[in-house]
């Protein structure tokens, strides 16, 4: 084929059918995925986290994602960056973010753990924390978010803002974490990282 | 949204100047590669599948690839990257102030965008792009296409700075294409005496990453103070005023760096490699022990010999839509090298913007390819800024569409007092695995 180079194959014909793309269909708004894509800078693919300080959000129930976004936008939820994040988006799109990050794989991770603290804090969750983080971590009870496969340093630092009163424990979960330990607490999280 | 009849007629006067322009910069850049283009022979014919090639294996090209592929297997996706490894320039201000042994991790690989998305990729040199036969040219050979992303990155405008040529990035580094310039900056910094100047200058906006240059002077005053205490760094800035995070930044210079580091305003208009001297348009001649002169930037070259810049020949119009380009059609543009329409601030020239510009993107090509209704935009900004060795601080930005235009629903930056500097310096790195884990697997 004789090829017509693109600065003189731009023709008035070119543009007529680019300059048609405006007065296009209309659009949708923002479905799930293009208002969840965005999160994946941070949050990884699908929101499976590679970075150690960043949650994974996927196989989150869509409660629990709805319920950290309305508390980090209303300030409820201490955070670094997300509080100023959630201020943008409205609740239909915290439903869809919801929606598509609950419809996610589980991610599981790959994690250096201390064996013992990890056997110490399988024995201690049952008892403690199991009525609301189910199925080892895996699964949560209404607003309950996953923490099977977090990263250590993220559970962590969670841990601690509930312990300085920085983030505020549900009730229920208070009763359970202030007669334990700081070391048991470090089990259970030993224990929740290791759940793949 | 439509296009009213005024604006269609300045559209067409516009572009076909532009056509023109495109030409002669063709000619210009690419030499006798525009020529030879023509007679390139076909390589990997396209076949029944539709096809989508991607040029530019940066923050916006990975991610553009691999989400048309997750979003549909039957879209052949070809992406043509000159270099093997990508490097980062996020952290990259790390690695120059010495706080990273090398630059691993910045670095990725393209294999595993192969095998978990079956993403073709191939490593040569763009050349040229016919729009009209829908074409690309390569070093290799020239590829079909159905549609194209084109996501280059940036190149650089010396004109303006007398005494600036092809040689003098290798005397006077400008390190804003991360990779070897990162390391002849970090080795001048090393090699220099302790009493010398160090000179920053930063073009006028707009310009890849708008905090990247004072993150920069954070983190070299951070070095001279430790390891050269006696040298001094001065930041020449083309720009009235600090055009990012100024509050933290400026506090972070007066509390951590006075004895080091001066800004000065005064944009760069000349510079002497030989007698080590920089000049500004405030009359101010300074010699230098080494001199990081950012020039003013442009969209990559290629999206300038393809004519898909504007009458400025400097950024590419596209629609806020799929990222298409309102001079060729089938043709997206993505990150650094765009110019969208919004209304207010404009999306920052970001990493962070070009990845989330390609999921945009990829959801909508694959929308116009299967006769589906576009979705409207949504999407983020977010950028890390070390202020010193232990502390990082945060602007976040969202995107929505409002009538046709991306306007910002949010932003805002890192507390001012510095408390979550410390935490944010880990998110941060947190941020840079996660972006780079989702551009590389
Ligand atoms: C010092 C510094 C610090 C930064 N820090 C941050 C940060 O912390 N956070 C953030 O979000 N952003 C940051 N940025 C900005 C970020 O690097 C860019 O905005 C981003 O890389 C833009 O993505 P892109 O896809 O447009 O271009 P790039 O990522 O540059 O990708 C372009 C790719 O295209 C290839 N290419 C170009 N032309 C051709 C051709 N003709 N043929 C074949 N291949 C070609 C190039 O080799 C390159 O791999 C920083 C920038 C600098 C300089
Ligand atoms: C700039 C990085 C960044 C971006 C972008 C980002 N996040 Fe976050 N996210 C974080 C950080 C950091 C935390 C921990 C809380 C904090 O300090 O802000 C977090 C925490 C969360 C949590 C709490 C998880 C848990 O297990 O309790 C949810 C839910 C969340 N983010 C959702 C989202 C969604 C949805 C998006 C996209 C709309 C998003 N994030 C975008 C950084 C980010
Ligand atoms: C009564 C129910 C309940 C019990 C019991 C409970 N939790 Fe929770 N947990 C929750 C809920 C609900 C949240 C999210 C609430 C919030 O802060 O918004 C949560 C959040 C957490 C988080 C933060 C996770 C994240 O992704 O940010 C950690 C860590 C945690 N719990 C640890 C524990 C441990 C350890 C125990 C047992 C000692 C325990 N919890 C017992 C309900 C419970």
């Amino acid at each position: 084929m004789k090829q017509r180079w693109s600065r003189w194959g731009l023709t008035a014909g070119a543009l007529a059918i680019s300059a048609a793309a405006f007065a296009q269909t209309p659009q949708t708004p923002p479905t799930p995925e293009m208002i969840s894509f965005a999160c994946a800078g941070c949050h990884g693919t699908n929101g499976g986290s590679a970075g150690l300080l960043m949650p994974s959000l996927a196989s989150q129930s869509k409660v629990s994602i709805v319920d950290a976004m309305k508390k980090f936008q209303s300030g409820e939820r201490a955070s670094s960056i997300m509080g100023r994040l959630a201020k943008g988006f409205t609740e239909t799109d915290f439903e869809a973010m919801g929606e598509f990050f609950s419809k996610q794989k589980f991610h599981a991770t790959n994690q250096k753990l201390d064996k013992a603290l990890v056997k110490k804090g399988a024995a201690l969750q049952e008892a403690n924390c199991s009525r609301c983080h189910l199925d080892d971590g895996k699964d949560g009870k209404d607003d309950t978010p996953v923490m099977a496969s977090q990263w250590l340093p993220y559970l962590q630092i969670q841990m601690d803002m509930y312990l300085s009163g920085e983030r505020k424990m549900p009730e229920k979960m208070a009763e359970k974490v202030k007669p334990l330990s700081k070391a048991e607490l470090e089990a259970l999280l030993h224990f929740y990282a290791s759940v793949k | 949204m439509t296009l009213d009849r005024r604006n269609f007629i300045k559209l067409l006067g516009g572009a076909s100047g532009l056509a023109i322009a495109g030409q002669a910069a063709a000619q210009a850049k690419a030499g006798s590669a525009a020529v030879s283009a023509g007679s390139a022979a076909e390589i990997m014919p396209k076949g029944s599948a539709r096809r989508v090639i991607v040029i530019g294996g940066g923050y916006g090209g990975t991610i553009a690839a691999k989400y048309l592929r997750m979003l549909d297997k039957s879209i052949e996706v070809v992406l043509i990257e000159r270099n093997k490894e990508f490097v980062s320039c996020p952290f990259s201000n790390f690695y120059i102030a010495g706080l990273m042994p090398d630059m691993k991790a910045l670095t990725i690989k393209y294999d595993k965008l192969t095998a978990n998305h079956g993403i073709k990729v191939l490593h040569a040199e763009v050349t040229a792009i016919d729009a009209a036969a829908k074409m690309v040219v390569t070093s290799q050979g020239r590829l079909a296409y159905d549609r194209l992303i084109v996501s280059p990155g940036i190149d650089f405008m010396t004109d303006g700075i007398e005494g600036y040529d092809a040689k003098t990035p290798e005397i006077f580094p400008h390190a804003w294409k991360a990779g070897p310039q990162s390391a002849l900056l970090r080795k001048q910094l090393q090699a220099m005496k302790d009493g010398g100047t160090v000179v920053i200058g930063v073009p006028l906006m707009p310009f890849r990453c708008p905090p990247g240059p004072y993150e920069r002077a954070c983190l070299i005053s951070s070095y001279l103070k430790k390891h050269k205490p006696k040298s001094k760094l001065i930041m020449l800035d083309a720009n009235p005023d600090v055009v990012s995070k100024k509050g933290l930044f400026t506090k972070a210079w007066n509390s951590y760096y006075k004895d080091i580091f001066q800004y000065v305003g005064g944009q760069v208009t000349k510079v002497d490699t030989k007698a080590r001297i920089v000049v500004a348009d405030n009359f101010d001649e300074y010699e230098v022990a080494v001199a990081n002169v950012i020039p003013p930037q442009r969209a990559g070259n290629i999206a300038v010999v393809a004519g898909l810049t504007d009458d400025k020949k400097r950024w590419c119009p596209v629609d806020a839509i799929s990222f298409e380009s309102t001079i060729l059609k089938d043709i997206h543009v993505l990150g650094d090298a765009t110019l969208l329409p919004s209304d207010g601030g404009a999306m920052p020239k970001s990493g962070y913007s070009a990845n989330s510009q390609a999921k945009v993107c990829a959801i909508n090509i694959v929308a116009l390819m299967n006769d589906k209704p576009t979705t409207e935009l949504s999407a983020i900004n977010a950028c890390y800024s070390a202020v010193s060795e232990t502390e990082s601080v945060s602007v976040s930005h969202v995107f929505k569409l409002v009538n046709g235009k991306i306007k910002i629903t949010a932003t805002a930056v890192s507390p001012i007092d510095f408390s979550l500097g410390k935490i944010e310096k880990a998110y941060g790195e947190s941020w840079l695995k996660n972006v780079l884990t989702e551009m590389s697997t």
